[in-house]
């Protein structure tokens, strides 16, 4: 095991009162796997990651990283491990390459190794020619790959990736996740946090959803899909005034659910929604109801999420002030 | 082995930053330099009076002060850097390696202890044409002296800068410290020429036996009673002032 956590809590004081950011996460990750933390802003995410990168302590709780104790050994955790914050992490006024080299250097790699290793990730992470350049004359694109670049110059077995592709644009995600795969190709294993579901999806082997400080749920992105009762189903009527009669034939249908009714739109979700198509589509037919369309959806991670906490992953006004969080 | 060679990388970045922009050195060594030259001259013909007889060279009596004072405030204001650093995202940086926490924050003092022990000789050397005449020893003795203090006040404000992480509460709270600390340690004048009250008050403030250590050094009375206990505060104030920023840097740092 990578990671091994047991019960660990992190309660902030705020001016309101006490706020507990973290309510008794238990977690493993096992070597070589991609483990993505997916959930709002301000359900926990970057606290329980600081704690395990050894930012902050832990109200209560024990975690096992990368082989050592993190109350006892914190040194040797930060000996095996890169940390990506989602905040930055370099100086505006400092030149890029020599930042690199200066944290190379505190992880205790050579000056020559750092130079070579941060110039070599500089090109495969589509920084040339920035090694001598301000950093604050860097796009918010550029930062966040020169962030990457620190996090890893000192090859670390286990990598924290706090919010790793947010402010970069598609093409720059898209280089992002491969050079993501391509470390775990490498032998690391990397522990992300993300409120994307298309970069959990794509990326991770297997997902911790959080909510409120506790994990609601997790697997990989197929099995959490699969606990949610079945795909999404649309029936487009050509005459919303015949709504009700296709609603009572859906409601006839063998495990449908959450039957819906918006005009002319009945929508309902049943498991194996393709297979039940066909017959459902005769009875309609036989009883005389006119389609528009018909559309099968199967189930996202944000079904997934709305799901286990009955709140859409989108809406973000129930969050936590991240504030809170960054005051960790 | 391994805490001095962190050190040394810590300081080579934090000198190097200094270096990229040079003004804010130039900015604090700026007030001294004013003092030297727009209030210095106004001393010369009471110098008899206020030194007590000890010495007529006005300027044994007034640079002391003012590389006190440097020292001082030069190092006291460093926490704002600190807090840009860590807004900047480099504290956590720095935290999340295996680096020791003390060469994190020794690293940074020891550029500020160099950048002022830098601005004092450029003071005592304009300070020369003016008039200054002191010994050897006592000038390089003082600037141990300037060193150390600049050591105690910059952990100090990397200290308070670490807990408090925002410039609106460091800001009234280092001026709140500062301008007291001016006063009653007789940095423009020697307190022994005010009343029996007010140098009973300033008893209380280590720098004015500081000040008075370092005048002492100045007119050549190295093994003076005065000269002895400004180092001893000195000492003093910087075993308090790195322990507090130690334990700070290791607390913050969890």
């Amino acid at each position: 095991m990578m990671i091994e956590a047991r019960g660990l809590v992190r309660t902030f004081k705020t001016k309101r009162g006490q706020v507990q950011a973290v309510q008794g996460v238990d977690l493993n990750v096992a070597d070589g796997e991609i483990v993505g933390f997916l959930g709002p802003n301000g359900a926990g995410k970057t606290t329980t990651m600081r704690m395990l990168a050894t930012l902050i302590k832990p109200t209560s709780g024990s975690a096992t990283v990368a082989g050592c104790d993190l109350a006892e050994d914190p040194v040797g955790v930060r000996r095996r491990i890169g940390y990506v914050p989602q905040s930055g992490s370099t100086l505006p006024e400092a030149i890029a390459g020599d930042e690199v080299v200066d944290h190379a250097r505190l992880c205790g790699v050579s000056k020559k190794q750092a130079i070579a290793d941060g110039q070599r990730m500089f090109d495969e992470l589509d920084l040339p020619g920035l090694w001598r350049r301000q950093c604050k004359t860097l796009s918010g694109g550029q930062r966040r790959r020169l962030d990457i670049v620190m996090g890893l110059i000192h090859d670390p077995k286990l990598i924290f990736l706090d919010e790793p592709t947010t402010g970069l644009d598609p093409q720059a995600r898209a280089n992002l996740w491969e050079h993501i795969r391509g470390l775990r190709e490498r032998g690391a294993t990397i522990f992300l946090t993300t409120h994307y579901l298309d970069e959990a999806d794509a990326l991770c082997d297997r997902i911790l959803v959080i909510d409120h400080g506790k994990i609601v749920a997790s697997g990989n992105p197929e099995e959490l899909k699969q606990q949610v009762s079945g795909d999404g189903v649309r029936l487009s009527l050509t005459d919303a005034s015949q709504a009700p009669a296709a609603s009572k034939i859906v409601a006839e249908l063998d495990g449908a659910v959450a039957i819906e009714t918006d005009g002319d739109v009945v929508a309902f979700r049943i498991p194996k929604g393709g297979s039940i198509l066909p017959g459902l589509l005769r009875s309609i037919d036989a009883q005389g109801i006119e389609l528009n369309g018909v559309e099968v959806r199967r189930p996202t991670l944000d079904d997934v999420f709305l799901t286990m906490t009955g709140r859409s992953l989108r809406d973000e006004d129930h969050a936590v002030p991240a504030d809170e969080e960054a005051a960790a | 082995m391994r805490t001095l060679q962190e050190t040394w990388i810590v300081f080579n970045r934090a000198m190097r930053l200094s270096l990229r922009n040079p003004m804010w050195s130039i900015l604090m060594l700026s007030q001294p330099l004013m003092y030297l030259f727009l209030f210095g001259p106004l001393l010369k013909p009471i110098t008899a009076q206020i030194s007590q007889g000890a010495t007529t060279n006005a300027y044994q009596v007034f640079i002391p002060g003012l590389i006190v004072q440097l020292g001082m405030f030069g190092a006291m204001f460093v926490g704002f850097g600190l807090i840009a650093e860590y807004r900047a995202g480099v504290i956590e940086a720095d935290r999340v390696t295996p680096a020791s926490r003390i060469a994190l924050m020794a690293g940074r003092v020891l550029r500020d202890v160099v950048v002022l022990v830098v601005q004092s000789i450029l003071l005592l050397v304009v300070s020369i044409p003016m008039g200054l005449r002191a010994p050897w020893g006592g000038v390089l003795l003082s600037l141990v002296i300037v060193a150390l203090l600049g050591a105690t006040f910059a952990s100090l404000s990397y200290s308070v800068a670490l807990i408090t992480k925002s410039e609106d509460a460091l800001a009234p709270l280092l001026n709140g410290i500062a301008m007291p600390l001016l006063l009653l340690s007789g940095i423009l004048l020697p307190m022994q020429i005010g009343p029996k009250w007010l140098q009973r008050l300033s008893d209380i403030s280590p720098l004015k036996h500081v000040v008075n250590g370092v005048r002492a050094l100045f007119r050549g009375d190295i093994g003076s009673s005065s000269s002895l206990w400004g180092l001893f505060w000195v000492v003093l104030l910087t075993i308090v002032g790195l322990t507090v920023g130690a334990r700070t840097f290791r607390k913050e740092s969890a």
